[in-house]
Formats: C-alpha cells, sequence, structure tokens
C-alpha cells in the first residue's frame, strides 16, 4: 500500500482534532484569496490534485460531512421514529416488492452512492464497508480497506487517510467510522438473523462499519 | 499478328480494369448506401435472433458515439445497446446494472469479466458461439464472482458452477420472478389458483375520465366522407365498437393536418395517429420483434423475412397496427388469436389449438367461461400490466421471453402457483405445447427460499 507524500495529507493515519479558530481562520483566508486570484467570475478547473485550492482530504471531508448527515437524519428521523410510533411502515431489506416498507439505512447509502457513480461530474465515489456486514456487498474488498476497517474499530474517532491503486488508477482514500447513531442501527443489527455466532453486540455510537470516499489523484 | 495481339492484350487489360471496377464500385456503395440486401456483403457473420431483423441497418449499432474521447469499439455498441434497451434493463429492476460496478474496489473483477461492457457477454455476428438469450460467454460466467456462494448458503455448496442459470433459478439481468423474498412468498401456493383470472383492460374508463366532454358517438354523428364503396362495413364497426363509443370521430383519425395548418382527409392512418391515444402500446411494440424495424426508420416487418416459420400466404403481411388490428373494427379479440395464426407456422403456433388453454379462450368466447378467464396467444405474449394510469397492455411480446420467467411474475401468476409455473417454464418440450400439460419436474428454488426464511424466522423469534 502506497502512502501519500503531499505535505496536506498524512502519510500515517491522523488523529481527528477539533479545528481551532486560528486554522479555519486560515484556511477560509487561503481560499479567499486563492478565489480572488483566479477571478470571482471563473471557477478554478475542478482538478484532484492540491494545487486547486482544496486538498482531496479537505474535499473528502467535506462530502463525508454531508452524506453522514443525511444518512444520520434518516436512520434517527426516519426509520427510528416510525419503529417509535408502531407505524405500519418498516425499513425493510425488500422494501421494493413490499407494501409499507421503506429502504434501509444501508441500501439507502448504497442507492445514493450508485446515483454518484452515475454522474460524471461527481469526481469521487463513495462506499460503506465492515469488518461484520450483514450484506456480503459490504465486506472490504482490498488489504487497504481491510486495515482501515480494523484502525477505526481499535481507534475510536479517528479516521483513516492513505492512497491506493486499483486497476491502474491512483486515489486518496479517507475511511471514516459509521456509528450507531440511531436505536434503530443498533436494535436492527443485534436482532438480525443472518448474525453470525462472532457477530458483535452493538449500542450507541459503537463503530459499526466505516464510510470511504475515493478521491482520484494523478 | 503483332497487332492483334496487341489489341487483344488492351481488350484483357479493359476487361480485367471493369470487372475491378464493378467490384470496387459495389462494395463502396454498399458503405454509404441506404439498410438493403447490398449491405449484406458487408455482414461479418450472421446476427443472432433478436438483432437479425436490423442487420443491414449497420449504423443501428454502429454508429460512433458523440463525444469522440469516448470512442472505442466497446462504448460505440454499448451506447447502441442502451439505446434500445437500457429503459428495459431499468422496468426490470436489473440485477447486475453497470453502476454496480462502478465502484473502484471492482477494478479486479472488472479485468476478469468486464461487467460494464454489454459486448462482454453479447457479442454479434459469431453465431458459432452464441447461446439463448444471445449470450456469447460460457455459463460458467457466475463462477467468476459468486464462486463462495456455498459459504452464506450451505443450498448451493454442492451445485455445479454452470448451474446457475437453469430455469426457476437465477438470471443475470431479470429476477423479479425469482428473487428470494418473492419465492418465499408465493411458496406453498396451490397449482391452480381459486381465482383463475387475467386483469381487465380500462383504457375505455382511463379516456372518460380524461375527457370528460366526449360522449357515445352515432352512424348519423360520422364525420368521414360519404363515398363509401357498397357493401361497405366501416361505419357499422366503427359504430358499434370501442372508438364510437369514446367519442373519437372519423375525422380525429384521418383529418391530416398540414404544414400550412391545413387539414386534409387520409385515408391511410399514421401510427403515430394511434400513438396519440394507445402509447405505451405503440411504444412496446415498437420494442419487440414486430415493430423494432420501425424504431429505427427502417421498412415494417414482413413475415417473409422472419426466421421462424410462417404462412406462405402471408409473406407480405406488413406489420403495423392494422395487421392484428384490422379497421375499422379493430378487434380485440381476433387479434388475440386468429391475427397471430394468420401469419405464425411454428410448432408452438400450431400446437395452440389443440392445448388445454385454448379450450379454455374458446369457452370463454362462448360466454361459458367468466371474462379474462381463457388464454389466447395474447394473454401471455402481450400481458396486461398495471401503469401509472390503469391497465395497459404491453405490445412488446418479446418482453415476457426476455427471459421466459418473466412470464411467470406477469402472466402465469394470475392463474397458476409459481412453482407450478417456473417448473412448467422450465421444460422445453412444455414450451411447444403450449403447456398443455402439468409439469414433470418441480424445481427446487421455492422450498430451498421458504427453509432459508424459516430459519430466519426461527431465530428472529428466539
Amino acid at each position: 500500500m502506497k502512502r501519500h507524500n503531499c505535505p496536506n495529507i498524512s502519510a500515517r493515519p491522523q488523529r481527528r482534532r477539533a479545528k481551532s479558530m486560528l486554522s479555519a481562520f486560515a484556511v477560509t483566508a487561503t481560499a479567499v484569496a486563492m478565489l480572488c486570484t483566479t477571478g470571482c467570475g471563473e471557477p478554478a478547473a475542478a482538478s484532484a490534485t492540491p494545487s486547486a485550492g482544496i486538498t482531496p482530504q479537505k474535499f473528502a471531508d467535506g462530502v463525508h460531512a454531508v452524506m453522514m448527515a443525511d444518512r444520520t437524519v434518516y436512520a434517527t428521523h426516519v426509520v427510528t421514529n416510525l419503529k417509535k410510533q408502531s407505524s405500519p411502515v418498516t425499513a425493510d431489506e425488500y422494501w421494493m416488492d413490499s407494501t409499507n416498507a421503506i429502504p434501509l439505512p444501508a441500501q439507502m447509502f448504497r442507492m445514493g452512492a450508485e446515483l454518484v457513480d452515475e454522474n460524471p461530474e461527481a469526481g469521487f465515489t463513495y462506499s460503506l464497508r465492515s469488518e461484520w456486514p450483514l450484506n456480503e456487498q459490504h465486506k472490504a474488498k482490498s488489504e487497504f480497506e481491510t486495515a482501515a476497517l480494523k484502525y477505526i474499530t481499535a481507534n475510536p474517532g479517528e479516521n483513516y487517510y492513505g492512497e491506493e491503486e486499483l486497476g491502474g488508477n491512483k486515489y486518496f482514500v479517507a475511511v471514516y467510522p459509521d456509528r450507531a447513531v440511531a436505536e434503530a442501527c443498533w436494535t436492527c443489527h443485534n436482532d438480525h438473523p443472518d448474525r453470525a455466532a462472532d457477530y458483535p453486540e452493538f449500542g450507541k455510537d459503537d463503530v459499526m462499519g466505516g464510510v470511504l470516499v475515493r478521491v482520484p489523484i494523478p | 499478328m503483332q497487332t492483334r495481339w496487341f489489341a487483344g492484350q488492351v481488350s484483357q487489360w479493359w476487361l480485367w480494369s471493369g470487372l475491378n471496377l464493378a467490384l470496387i464500385a459495389y462494395f463502396g456503395y454498399a458503405f454509404v448506401a441506404p439498410p438493403s440486401s447490398v449491405k449484406a456483403s458487408l455482414l461479418p457473420g450472421e446476427t443472432t435472433h433478436g438483432h437479425y431483423q436490423i442487420e443491414l441497418d449497420c449504423n443501428a449499432c454502429h454508429l460512433a458515439a458523440d463525444d469522440p474521447e469516448r470512442h472505442s469499439a466497446g462504448n460505440v455498441m454499448t451506447d447502441a445497446c442502451n439505446r434500445c434497451h437500457a429503459n428495459q434493463l431499468t422496468l426490470v429492476n436489473d440485477t447486475h446494472p453497470a453502476k454496480k460496478f462502478r465502484d473502484p474496489s471492482n477494478a479486479d473483477l472488472l479485468e476478469i469479466l468486464d461487467a460494464q461492457d454489454c459486448l462482454t457477454c453479447h457479442r454479434e455476428h459469431v453465431p458459432e458461439q452464441t447461446v439463448s438469450m444471445g449470450l456469447t460467454l460460457p455459463t460458467d460466467y457466475c463462477w467468476h464472482c459468486h464462486e463462495d456462494i456455498g459459504d452464506a448458503r450451505s443450498s448451493h455448496a454442492e451445485m455445479k458452477f454452470d448451474s446457475c442459470a437453469t430455469a426457476g433459478c437465477h438470471n443475470y439481468h431479470d429476477n423479479r420472478a425469482l428473487y428470494e423474498k418473492f419465492l418465499d412468498v408465493h411458496y406453498g401456493e396451490a397449482d391452480h389458483l381459486v381465482s383463475a383470472i387475467v386483469p381487465s383492460r380500462n383504457l375505455k374508463q382511463q379516456w372518460i375520465e380524461r375527457h370528460p366532454d366526449k360522449s357515445q358517438l352515432y352512424i348519423a354523428d360520422a364525420d368521414g366522407p360519404s363515398n363509401e364503396p357498397a357493401g361497405s362495413t366501416i361505419e357499422t364497426d366503427w359504430a358499434e365498437t370501442a372508438h364510437a363509443a369514446a367519442g373519437v370521430n372519423c375525422g380525429e383519425c384521418h383529418n391530416e393536418k398540414k404544414a400550412s395548418g391545413e387539414t386534409s382527409w387520409n385515408d391511410r392512418v399514421a401510427m403515430s395517429v394511434c400513438e396519440q391515444c394507445h402509447k405505451s402500446e405503440v411504444d412496446s411494440f415498437q420494442t419487440g420483434k414486430h415493430g423494432m424495424r420501425l424504431s429505427i426508420g427502417m421498412s415494417p416487418m414482413l413475415p417473409s423475412l422472419a426466421r421462424l416459420p410462417m404462412h406462405a400466404g402471408a409473406s407480405h403481411q406488413e406489420l403495423n397496427c392494422n395487421a392484428c388490428h384490422e379497421g375499422h373494427r379493430f378487434d380485440t379479440r381476433h387479434a388475440a388469436v386468429e391475427a397471430c395464426q394468420k401469419c405464425h407456422a411454428d410448432s408452438h403456433s400450431l400446437a395452440y389449438a389443440d392445448s388445454s388453454h385454448a379450450q379454455l379462450w374458446r369457452s370463454e368466447m362462448a360466454g361459458e367461461l367468466p371474462t379474462g378467464s381463457g388464454v389466447s396467444c395474447a394473454t401471455c405474449h402481450l400481458p396486461r400490466l398495471t401503469g401509472d394510469d390503469g391497465i395497459w397492455v404491453n405490445h412488446d411480446q418479446n418482453a415476457v421471453l426476455r427471459p421466459s420467467e418473466t412470464m411467470a411474475r406477469e402472466v402465469c401468476g394470475h392463474c397458476h402457483g409459481l412453482e407450478y409455473a417456473l417448473s412448467a417454464l422450465a421444460d422445453p418440450e412444455l414450451a411447444i405445447s403450449c403447456y398443455d400439460q402439468p409439469p414433470h419436474i418441480r424445481i427446487r428454488s421455492l422450498q430451498m427460499a421458504h427453509e432459508y426464511f424459516e430459519a430466519r424466522r426461527q431465530k428472529s423469534s428466539r
């Protein structure tokens, strides 16, 4: 597995720290300065390289923040809320051909990822992975992914960053912990009939897997 | 002597030059000619049953992609496949869409089997390696990605690696009648359901709801020309059937609007006119073998062009709406059986009249059975589907054969249990006899799915 040598991206897994006001100001000021130098009316060409004014890591952190916000809202305010109301509508793996059924949070996430895959303008891909997948499609598919999942489980609260080469193309890969944010997450997984004997018993905020964001780099 | 010899040489030179020029001209013209038999000389090999009707329109498949940067043999062809098939695949909830393989982590798998390119599995002009459904790969292709299926499904552990696509088990694209939950839901159904009836068409009700200003018309209301030949039944055919009942007058189909804004009477009614009210039917007609030539601007299909055996007398019957729905009665009962039998002379079509399904149809026509309980050719090949606006008839008579298990869900399931239907569809002899007898061998997939879910249910209840 190759490591990124760019100063903007740590070559080792980083501990996520709260940004200080100062660094936030510095980043903002840099971005504003770059925008002004490229001309406000002419957006800079999109690129995966740091020279475009935003690092792959910063980009990955941003899109991950959005996708996790949506994922949390769906799991908490839709799926769990229906459950609390004893609604006839439930999240069901076979929702497409069932009445009173909506997609599971993991399916919702995956369908969104597939729509992004279809969009040639997106410039990145993302996926859900777990060391304990109930759906085989979500198991680690490379040595990098395996190492990343192990790391974010062993180091709760930390992300895992690095580079990976797949099919002759290089990618910056960010792996974020996917936590049990809503009651529906851990109760459904803990009660699932497909769970293996060594399947962990999850509770609130436990790391259940990881969200991978892949950004192509030169 | 020398002069004559030289003259002979000159004439021979002209002869051979002329022959070569004629050959160059012939093949040169073939490259630029419109779709016609002259292009046959350029075909590198026989095309599949799905495409032979349009094989002389090379550009239907070989037209370059719009974006020159994406232009390669692979993407040009896949673009062409998608022009006709992308929507079909979406409608059948394709199990293996290209987008499923776009995640970069699939790179190693795509190296072995590029599931994003239609041509990986479906090449053309290679009849010697083409099997059912236009597949040109060895039938063990599933194994490349699913070799460890036995780990997740113990029931599959001992199964042969090339048996996945056996009827009643799995298809690559369309598994709507085969996926595990559907099998479990329909487990234990009787072979013959208590309510054995197909949905009723309701286009007339849909029309009336959308056109409250329309009402039943009578012969006196007809606005057609009054120069009908003696003995003509045009007016009575119209007045006694659906168009008059829906308030659709002669001029609404026959009046043609010119560019100048004027209208003039036209005896011939174009398919685009039918499409104004029967859009789903006309659109679907053009995705099946009856109308696919029309969809790309070619002349209508003729029975004389077909690969299936046809009645000689029907050789030059053009395939358009009127071929089956003869004006002005547009008789759907005639279209459901007699219209098919008029052209088709293959063993399956010839066996229909003696089948138990045909007997049900005759009983319905005689009023001995309720409407919708008979089984015509159209019952199976032009299924009645539920759409956004109500029940409509899918006029792509090949859709239920892509693959035949599609029929289990859209057709057979109205009268038969799923296990019975899938077992029958898996028997090629029954397919020829129009499923005249119950299936001898029962498929195991429903039992397996039921056992799988039963085990899950027991786990959950602990």
